[in-house]
């Protein structure tokens, strides 16, 4: 394998991992033990490093893309002479504004293979990190409304079901008895079914931040925080490293997982990218008694709700719709995902909006991801996430990993390179051409 | 909320307008090829700074407006009505 990789090995010292393990590894018998001696035996998770002034990778954002990457390139390629560089703390990015929802419900094969690989990574995300992410698979169910709606989800149904993907129908009456507190006559769109996969759920979100983290920095990746990439150098069209503010920092390889950003971080490299930044808003009501055991799509409007393992319902809707990169979202957009929320469950009138956030995200020409090389050499892009990139982490890291150490794409993100905007392939879910507002 | 000064309606309230996109990209010449093309429709500044940017009065006079925003403290600067700024740009 080590014939493949895009630069040539560096032999560089390192601790020996147990000295920079830092927790041990988790169990049942060590919860037993910590709960017999007070807690007192717990430790920090993962290391705060300072950085060294050469790697052979840097990853430029320590959310949950660049994390995975980082645990992926230790994990399967051997490559642990990494650092992951993050603007703020680690979990304060995207990675902790999300809905956490996970799902593998696509249109397109190729998005239908790439984010299936995700959810079977999801699935054993926790045995593999040794870190409990509460990976919880309650099932996602998209409502129809019309006829046209029904066939446009029946299509893309069988599409996963040929594809080996989990899928099904459900009639009105079966939403009715998974979903006893939706209002199936509301308004003007009554609800006539549902589309389920049962695989589709939720994970917590902080948690895939810390155990990423905890996991590469036990195999020897850097994490450095509150270390903000100021510029790309750049020799002869060859990326050599990064500048930052605790100074320069030199790599044979430079990743960027800066998703909501990615516009700012190429332009340091004089690039321009197919993308926008939009910003999308989330929201959590006060906590009541289990009310909602799957995570609910309205069909009818943009809105999306799941009930937190501490009984909030987290919900969400439409980007507010125009640039920014301000991290909070305007009112009418507030409105208009309350009015569906009160639409689909009337009883949600009743209860209190605990708390509202924003992140803000790249939105691409075609809805789709980006994880490509770019036009210069040895600067890899994760980016255009779109409001999809949580439920990508797993399949994300790992196929970026792959592009960096074999210097060619995995096959299952081959689709997602940045040439495929002017090759004429794009992978448009939606069918809305190049207008990132309206993805 | 935004709050978009209208040239024709006066001050009003963002959700009466339609965003229609970064109003600073021109049509390349048709001779220009493909590559010029696709720079076209694809890619974007996305500055982190001011943005000159098409909105739609849709719920109002229904003119296509030229705005000067920034994006990240969504101040605006400028409003002017399309007509007028693609006279400018014609000259």
């Amino acid at each position: 394998m080590m014939a493949h990789l895009m630069n040539s090995p560096r032999p560089r010292p390192k601790p020996p991992i147990s000295r920079r393990t830092t927790g041990g590894r988790y169990s049942i018998w060590r919860l037993l033990r910590e709960g017999l001696r007070a807690q007192r035996g717990w430790t920090r998770a993962w290391a705060k490093a300072t950085p060294r002034p050469r790697y052979r990778v840097v990853i430029v954002g320590g959310g949950g893309h660049g994390l995975s990457t980082a645990f992926h390139l230790a994990a399967e390629h051997g490559i642990t002479d990494v650092a992951v560089l993050e603007r703020g703390p680690i979990g304060l990015g995207n990675v902790g504004r999300n809905t956490t929802i996970i799902r593998s419900n696509y249109f397109h094969p190729d998005n239908i293979r790439f984010y299936e690989l995700s959810l079977r990574l999801w699935e054993r995300l926790e045995q593999q990190l040794n870190f409990n992410a509460m990976v919880s698979q309650r099932g996602t169910l998209n409502l129809f409304h019309t006829e046209a709606q029904r066939d446009l989800f029946t299509r893309r149904a069988n599409q996963m079901r040929l594809q080996g993907v989990d899928a099904q129908a459900l009639d009105r009456a079966e939403v009715a008895r998974r979903v006893p507190l939706a209002d199936l006559d509301s308004g003007r769109y009554p609800v006539l079914g549902g589309f389920l996969q049962p695989r589709g759920g939720t994970v917590r979100h902080d948690a895939v931040a810390w155990g990423y983290a905890r996991a590469a920095s036990a195999a020897g990746v850097d994490i450095v925080e509150h270390c903000e990439v100021q510029g790309l150098r750049i020799t002869h069209g060859r990326v050599a490293g990064v500048e930052t503010a605790h100074g320069f920092i030199a790599a044979d390889t430079v990743c960027l997982a800066v998703a909501g950003h990615s516009s700012v971080l190429a332009a340091m490299a004089g690039l321009q990218l197919p993308i926008e930044t939009h910003v999308l808003q989330a929201f959590v009501s006060e906590p009541v008694k289990p009310v909602l055991d799957v995570v609910l799509t309205y069909g009818a409007g943009h809105f999306y709700v799941s009930q937190s393992d501490k009984g909030g319902l987290v919900f969400g809707g439409a980007i507010d719709g125009y640039n920014t990169y301000g991290q909070r979202g305007t009112l009418p957009m507030a409105e208009e995902v309350a009015a569906a929320a009160v639409t689909l469950l009337p009883a949600l009138a009743r209860l209190r909006v605990l708390r509202q956030w924003a992140g803000v995200m790249d939105m691409t020409m075609d809805g789709s991801p980006i994880i490509s090389k770019t036009p210069v050499e040895g600067l890899i892009l994760n980016g255009g996430w779109c409001y999809g990139g949580f439920k990508a982490i797993p399949a994300g890291g790992l196929t970026t990993a792959y592009l960096i150490a074999h210097g060619a794409p995995h096959p299952a993100a081959a689709h997602l390179d940045l040439e495929r905007f002017a090759a004429g392939r794009t992978v448009d879910e939606r069918g809305i051409g190049p207008f990132p507002y309206l993805h | 909320m935004l709050r978009i000064p209208c040239p024709w309606c006066g001050v009003r309230d963002e959700s009466e307008f339609r965003y229609r996109g970064d109003a600073t990209r021109s049509r390349p010449a048709a001779d220009a090829g493909p590559d010029a093309f696709s720079a076209y429709v694809y890619e974007r500044v996305n500055p982190r700074d001011w943005h000159t940017e098409w909105w739609l009065h849709v719920a109002g006079c229904r003119r296509l407006l030229k705005v000067v925003r920034h994006t990240l403290t969504h101040e605006i600067r400028s409003v002017e009505a399309a007509g007028a700024a693609g006279a400018e740009r014609a000259r």
